[in-house]
């Protein structure tokens, strides 16, 4: 017998948001949307409870969370920090941006630092393209972000923490 | 009256039901529009159209793109080509796509001759793969019946479909996106930990060499040669109705007599039959169905009923893994070739004065999850399994090819004796229904104590998903229920898990047909006909027979007498049934 274990409270919210959306196999995308949004990932023993609540197997679960992006089974940073790589960030130098933030953080794009304080992510068009290159670091949005910025970006969060 | 749609194919007029798809469309007029991801299971009303391929596009006049032929419904005036120079170097283009990334390690490959790949790059004129691109470097996994090799896949998903759908397993799914999907156990587990039952019908489907069985060959080949080693073998019913596909012969041929000859020509000491096993399992279950029967008329409300049977090993991981709260309802009868071997090993090998060190048991069968079961510990007495190992259907074919065999100019032989001998009851057991038929007949008489005269049971034959009967035993309304496939099997799991099923005694084989399905069989490319074709040889086999009950076998009877006493008795019991295991998941609060 395999064992999963979770926190009680946990496995309640999970419950509670799978029978929100009546237990449905169709509403998989929003409850690992809700359940992400609540617990910050979607670890094995998260994708299992749903799973179990939906009654579908644990590999389709899975298969939704490996094929969206947005879906991570890694706890984020406290400061998720995104790096749009659409067209318009990418022409004006979003990828030196991703680049600086690689270097500085010592992590690479779908990291988090060992102190736990960022994740460093790339993503796909944020609509802000006359901002382009655009980062955004949890709700807040920089725009024309320059590569000198990008030390200046890390350390006001870092000192927001402590 | 149903509706039908007129339409053009290659300058053909044709005229199909609506609903009909492009490709069926043409096929049916006999024009072979080339397919890889395709699949239609028409007997379980199955198909697979995940249009992921695009190997079968067609030019529709006044469209603008090429169509996927198998996922495109016929219209009204429709004018389809299908050989039009577009269409051909499209096709091809396709083709050269799937193959940019496919290894090219075909000689080697244990699919190679088989390979439906393979097949289309010859059919279409491959002769460079001019894209050269990134190729996915995926480590192999070997389980104790499939291997995995995920760079061979090309993405079909009938294997995501046959473990879904029709097994209801759920074991494979699409994982990843892009260059970096694949099809997957959760988490990319290996398969022993995914819930797979070892079912094999994804490896029955797989186009490619992406999944293919635990070959054997070899091992059997080293110990054939070892004259230290007093080699015998087991074969299951099943296995006779198929094998001779393999030779060419018509579907439904079948090759009991030659497949001894066979075997005795590659030098096994001894030719034995599952089948004589099969006649003690009757003995086993057939006593255990009475036992509760009796038990439960008598007033006890603690007897496990519905019974059902366990002499299907895929079916025992599934419930295993699945409905792990109901271990206490199948028989605890072992199976047949794990029957066959705890005697072999036992009674027999003290009659000839083998020493078990020096005994090999081998099993041909057409099933894969076999190969898992002989390695099960609990059929292992210090550390030696009662069957060595098991080899499929195909992998006999192979290996008599390889060893020069001319089998179609094979002379009929016979079984060796004892454990050659069987009762038509027993032959029966390849075919879905079959074990449920064996068992009602011995169980009649051992229940009534008069002769049964007809004894047919038709209802519980065929391929319906589920079949039912009721049998009188003097007045006494015996209900009785028979599923293939696993997906059925779930179905009636779960009335019985909500105290609503009607039945008494339950069959269950996790494959199409029974055993004749199996995944180790030649490929049955989801035909019902071949599987009916199959079928139809075992019931001849039986009606053929003198014998066709299993109490009446006269070494089965002489088995108790020597050796094991009474059926259900104490050494029946620890070497003729088993107990199972919980292998399902449990989530637990922190």
């Amino acid at each position: 017998m395999t064992t999963i274990t979770l926190p009680k409270c946990a496995i309640e919210t999970l419950v509670k948001i799978c029978a929100k959306h009546d237990n449905q196999p169709g509403e998989l995308i929003n409850i690992l949307h809700e359940a992400q949004g609540t617990l910050g990932y979607l670890p094995r023993e998260v994708q299992e409870v749903i799973a179990r609540q939906l009654r579908v197997p644990v590999s389709r679960v899975y298969g939704v969370v490996t094929f969206y992006s947005f879906f991570t089974m890694t706890p984020k940073g406290k400061h998720p920090i995104s790096v749009c790589m659409g067209t318009a960030c990418y022409v004006r130098g979003a990828e030196t941006i991703l680049d600086e933030f690689k270097r500085r953080l010592e992590i690479n794009a779908g990291g988090v630092t060992p102190d736990g304080q960022f994740s460093l992510d790339s993503l796909r068009c944020v609509g802000a393209c006359g901002l382009a290159p655009v980062v955004l670091v949890g709700e807040k949005v920089y725009g024309r972000v320059t590569h000198a910025e990008v030390e200046k970006i890390i350390t006001e969060h870092a000192e927001k923490s402590s | 009256m149903e509706q039908t749609i007129k339409l053009q194919i290659d300058r053909k007029r044709v005229e199909v039901p609506r609903g009909t798809s492009l490709l069926d469309a043409a096929r049916g007029i006999g024009i072979r529009v080339p397919s890889l991801c395709y699949m239609n299971l028409q007997g379980m009303c199955i198909t697979n159209l995940p249009a992921s391929c695009r190997i079968c596009a067609v030019e529709i006049e006044g469209r603008r793109n090429l169509a996927p032929a198998c996922s495109t419904r016929c219209e009204e005036g429709m004018n389809v080509t299908t050989t039009s120079a577009r269409v051909m170097n499209a096709q091809k283009t396709v083709l050269e796509l799937i193959l940019s990334d496919h290894p090219t390690d075909c000689l080697v490959c244990p699919k190679s001759g088989n390979c439906e790949l393979q097949e289309m790059a010859a059919r279409l004129k491959i002769r460079e793969i001019p894209f050269k691109g990134a190729s996915s470097n995926r480590v192999k996994e070997t389980s104790p019946s499939i291997i995995r090799d995920m760079n061979k896949c090309i993405y079909c998903r009938r294997c995501e479909m046959m473990c879904n759908k029709v097994q209801t397993v759920g074991a494979l799914a699409a994982i990843n996106r892009g260059f970096d999907s694949t099809i997957s156990p959760a988490f990319e587990m290996p398969l022993r930990d995914s819930g797979c039952t070892y079912c094999g019908q994804c490896v029955a489907v797989c186009p490619v060499g992406a999944l293919t069985e635990n070959d054997h060959t070899n091992r059997l080949l080293e110990d054939l040669a070892n004259p230290a080693k007093t080699v015998i073998v087991q074969t299951a019913p099943a296995v006779r109705a198929a094998l001779g596909e393999e030779f060419g012969m018509p579907v439904g041929t079948p090759v009991t007599g030659k497949m001894v000859s066979a075997l005795r020509a590659l030098g096994f000491n001894k030719v034995f039959d599952t089948d004589f096993a099969a006649d003690l399992t009757i003995m086993e279950e057939g006593s255990e169905l009475l036992d509760r029967l009796s038990r439960f008329l008598a007033g006890d409300k603690s007897v496990a009923l519905p019974i059902l049977t366990s002499c299907c090993p895929a079916w025992v991981n599934f419930f295993e893994h699945h409905f792990p709260d109901m271990l206490e309802i199948p028989s605890s009868a072992r199976s047949p070739q794990q029957m066959f071997g705890a005697i072999a090993k036992t009674w027999w090998a003290r009659q000839t004065g083998v020493k078990r060190e020096e005994l090999v048991v081998v099993s041909i069968m057409p099933c894969l999850a076999k190969k898992y079961e002989c390695a099960r510990d609990e059929f292992k007495v210090d550390g030696d399994p009662d069957v060595n190992y098991s080899l499929s259907t195909r992998e006999l074919a192979s290996l008599l090819k390889r060893a020069n065999i001319d089998f179609n100019a094979l002379p009929d032989d016979d079984f060796d004796n004892p454990m050659g001998e069987s009762s038509g009851a027993s032959v029966i057991f390849g075919a879905s229904g079959g074990v449920m038929e064996a068992a009602l007949r011995t169980a009649h008489e051992l229940y009534t104590g008069k002769k049964l005269e007809n004894v047919n049971f038709e209802n519980v034959r065929g391929l319906q998903g589920l079949k039912k009967a009721t049998v009188d035993l003097n007045g006494f309304q015996l209900k009785i229920g028979v599923a293939h496939g696993l997906g059925n099997a779930r179905a009636l799991l779960e009335e019985i898990r909500e105290g609503k099923s009607e039945y008494h005694a339950i069959e269950i084989m996790a494959c199409p047909g029974g055993c004749i399905g199996g995944g180790g069989q030649p490929l049955h490319h989801g035909d019902s006909n071949r599987l009916k074709a199959r079928a139809r040889a075992l019931y001849a086999e039986d009606e053929g027979k003198t014998r066709r009950k299993s109490h009446e076998n006269p070494y089965i009877i002489k088995l108790y007498e020597e050796f094991l006493g009474k059926p259900l008795g104490e050494k029946a019991h620890h070497l003729l049934h088993t107990s199972y295991f919980n292998k399902g998941k449990e989530i637990r609060e922190q």
